[in-house]
């Protein structure tokens, strides 16, 4: 097996191999279903593998190549996506029991066809907590996916198939959605690199929404410049989502090497220093270190902007699925249910009132960055948890571990900053994710923190035990 | 804008009833076996949406109709 169809393969060698002609995109192909068909039933990422449509599609890579035709800065290289986006020929089901009976979709989700357009291979679609209200890649329909670094454990959620897939080696790239955290926390808890874009950056048309206020899609990868990579070929304005932003293009695979100098990066302290195990803290101070920063600031109300988003999840998520709720409650994943009932409870002037507070925070974050760069927290407040595990220990509290995992997440999605979550690795246990949270539309920034990180070997990705 | 204490939220009895109305009024049928965690997770929303209501805003602080980041 050459480097390029074995499971520690980037993207952007696979595209560089199979544009010179060093391997074709069906060998390419083939050696990840080979994977897939090896770790899946440990590991429980795809709930869906396309090996027919994948062949075909790799195999008009090669045959343009062979037509001397230019190929995309994808080529041949496989990816996954999370199953709340639109697969033609596939009900959407969004980790839930109810959608699977929904009509297969009749196109690909936006970019899921730009990914291709570029060149890559689509191989599958991912499991997931369902209907994305979930930090810890459990589902009581398809079973929890397992963490390749050690199976007992999470990989956290709700984009758990992807972080199993990416890790295991199984693919180089998968996508995801991230509406609190859910890339950011499979990124910490199976040691990837993620990118959450900014808020209304990559269209969501073509994907099972979950809270529109918060929803976001994006990559997850084992090297920075694969998430460049993606992230550049899924960029465009797209009049199917109501909430992207009117912006153009802004490449940034060729800017990721721009190193650190000049950037003025601090620490975030306060809600984001309380919390959490000494290991996340440990994690982001040689994150810190690696980067000679010592500054420390503090986000606005972070708390409450936690506490805001919590509200607004409930009540969205809860409206997005009333009819549901009323029509097949006992068909839901029971953790889902009981939150999503809670939410449709909540009043309305609540809902308003978290709304309104958001824009006032952003105000006042967006000051912020008139000082600052670059901002640093950890991803989560602890390594990936058991299966199965209830409760999380938190400043000497037993509290509910699935609301909590995101403590350190929510405050940022909110207002939709651009983070690049770093995979670190302390010893020889599990890694932990640190955030490189960047400026609205700045996702250069992040990205360029993250490469000088990962090109100074104090982040990373390590290949799983399959 | 201070910061001044929203209520504490009412006891169980009151919640589960405010619930048992709640999904009485949105049609949803409650299984009785489900008013425990649909409760827990109501206390944990209202905790959150407490800490949310105790910051004043001025009248004038609109939501963003389209937000942009």
């Amino acid at each position: 097996m050459s480097e390029v169809t074995g499971p520690g393969a980037t993207a952007a060698s696979i595209a560089a191999a199979v544009s010179a002609g060093e391997v074709t995109a069906r060998a390419v192909t083939e050696a990840a279903l080979s994977r897939i068909a090896a770790l899946n039933p440990c590991l429980n990422a795809f709930t869906d593998v396309l090996a027919e449509r994948a062949l075909a599609t790799a195999e008009r890579v090669d045959a343009s190549r062979a037509a001397g035709e230019a190929l995309g800065p994808l080529a041949g290289v496989p990816f996954a996506v999370k199953n709340l986006f639109d697969i033609e020929g596939l009900p959407t089901r969004a980790g839930s029991l109810i959608n699977r009976e929904r009509a297969p979709a009749s196109r690909d989700g936006a970019l899921v066809r730009r990914m291709e357009a570029a060149g890559a291979v689509l191989l599958g679609g991912l499991n997931m907590g369902e209907y994305a209200y979930d930090f810890t890649g459990e589902n009581a329909h398809d079973g929890a996916s397992r963490n390749p670094h050690d199976p007992l454990r999470m990989t956290g959620g709700s984009s758990g198939g992807s972080g199993g897939a990416v890790a295991s080696g199984m693919v180089p790239l998968a996508l995801g959605s991230d509406t609190n955290g859910s890339i950011r926390v499979p990124s910490s808890f199976c040691g990837l690199f993620g990118l959450k874009p900014t808020y209304g950056r990559l269209s969501r048309a073509g994907s099972f929404p979950f809270v529109g206020s918060f929803d976001h899609l994006g990559p997850l990868g084992r090297s920075v410049a694969d998430l460049a990579l993606s992230y550049d070929a899924m960029q465009g304005a797209d009049p199917d989502d109501p909430a992207q932003a009117p912006r153009p293009p802004e490449p940034v695979s060729g800017m990721i090497e721009g190193g650190t100098g000049g950037l003025r990066i601090a620490v975030l302290g306060g809600h984001f220093a309380r919390s959490g195990d000494p290991d996340c803290f440990a994690a982001l101070a040689r994150v810190a270190a690696a980067l000679g920063v010592e500054a420390r600031v503090e986000l606005p109300e972070a708390a409450r902007a936690r506490a805001a988003a919590y509200v607004i999840t409930a009540a969205e998520g809860a409206a997005l699925h009333l009819d549901r709720l009323r029509e097949r409650p006992a068909d839901f994943d029971p953790a889902t249910r009981d939150r999503l009932i809670a939410g449709a409870a909540i009043p309305a002037a609540w809902v308003q009132h978290a709304q309104r507070f958001r824009r006032w925070h952003r105000e006042k974050v967006l000051e912020l960055f008139d000082k600052v760069d670059i901002l640093l927290a950890p991803s989560t407040p602890c390594r990936a948890p058991a299966i199965g595990q209830a409760t999380i220990v938190m400043d000497g509290a037993t509290l509910p571990l699935r609301p909590n995992i995101g403590v350190f997440t929510q405050p940022i999605s909110f207002i939709g900053l651009p983070v690049c979550a770093v995979p670190v690795w302390l010893d020889g246990g599990l890694p932990l994710g640190v955030q490189v949270i960047a400026a609205p539309w700045r996702e250069d920034l992040a990205l360029r923190v993250a490469r000088a990180l990962e090109r100074g070997g104090t982040a990373g990705c390590r290949a799983g035990p399959g | 804008m201070s910061a001044d204490p929203f209520p504490a939220l009412p006891d169980d009895a009151t919640l589960l009833a405010f619930i048992d109305a709640a999904t009485a009024l949105n049609g949803i049928p409650l299984d009785p076996a489900w008013r425990g965690e649909v409760l827990a997770n109501l206390r944990a929303i209202g905790n959150s949406a407490r800490m949310v209501l105790s910051f004043r805003l001025e009248d004038e602080a609109e939501p963003a109709p389209v937000f942009t980041a």
